[in-house]
């Protein structure tokens, strides 16, 4: 249900990990590569994660979805490696039974993997590369949940 | 012994992806301002870290044969 991939994820079977009976309703996050960030052209990444920690992490976000919204099932995929522009680096798919839990539940889990699943992307530049920290450049202690200023980015 | 383990910008600026230490009885604090001095490690302040695959606070004690790993802020997604 939960992984770290080096190859390109096949967005199908993310959604195929939480089809169920009891489901209404299954949506589908799926992150791409941008090419422009405030101006400045990116490109290509480069995702790095500590691994078994990461997996570890993207279980423990299932754990907690399952617990807030009853009945959900989650199953996340991130990619790690090279990614050029419009590439997908996390394919999110969550079931419920009803259509609004699978919306708030979806979003849950990607703010929560920006806070505490540790995975880091490297941007490239034409006149560059840097290491990106997260936005907020804050120690994002993961015990609580995510800050409403999190949420935006 | 102890494994740590480096990601991101500081296994850029440490030139390696882990090391050995004899870090048993060390605070996590202690363990990050040494290595932080000896491989001139930056943005140490924001650097969480996770013992055994685990976030753990600055104040937690390693024991002998915890894999310790300095977490950069992370930036997935």
């Amino acid at each position: 249900m939960f992984e770290i991939s080096k190859e390109p994820i096949e967005i199908q079977a993310v959604i195929d990990k939480v089809v169920q009976r009891e489901a209404g309703a299954i949506t589908t996050f799926i992150g791409t590569v941008r090419e422009l960030t405030h101006g400045k052209k990116t490109l290509y990444l480069i995702y790095e994660a500590y691994e078994a920690m990461a997996v570890k992490k993207l279980e423990q976000i299932g754990q907690e979805i399952e617990e807030r919204w009853p009945g959900a099932k989650v199953a996340i995929s991130h990619r790690v490696g090279r990614l050029d522009i419009t590439d997908i680096a996390v394919v999110i798919a969550v079931s419920t039974p009803h259509r609004a839990d699978a919306y708030e539940a979806n979003r849950y889990a990607i703010e929560r993997i920006k806070e505490i699943v540790p995975i880091w992307k490297k941007e490239h530049w034409e006149d560059g590369e840097e290491w990106v920290g997260n936005q907020l450049e804050t120690v994002a202690y993961p015990t609580g949940k995510p800050e409403e200023g999190d949420l935006n980015e | 012994m102890n494994k740590v383990m480096f990601f991101a910008h500081l296994r850029d600026a440490a030139g390696i992806d882990s090391i050995t230490v004899d870090a048993a009885g060390k605070t996590v604090a202690e363990l990050k301002a040494e290595l932080a001095q000896k491989y001139d490690l930056p943005k140490m302040d924001t650097v969480m870290a996770a013992i055994n695959e685990e976030f753990s606070s600055n104040e937690e004690t390693i024991n002998e044969g915890d894999v310790i790993a300095f977490i950069p802020p992370v930036s997935g997604g």
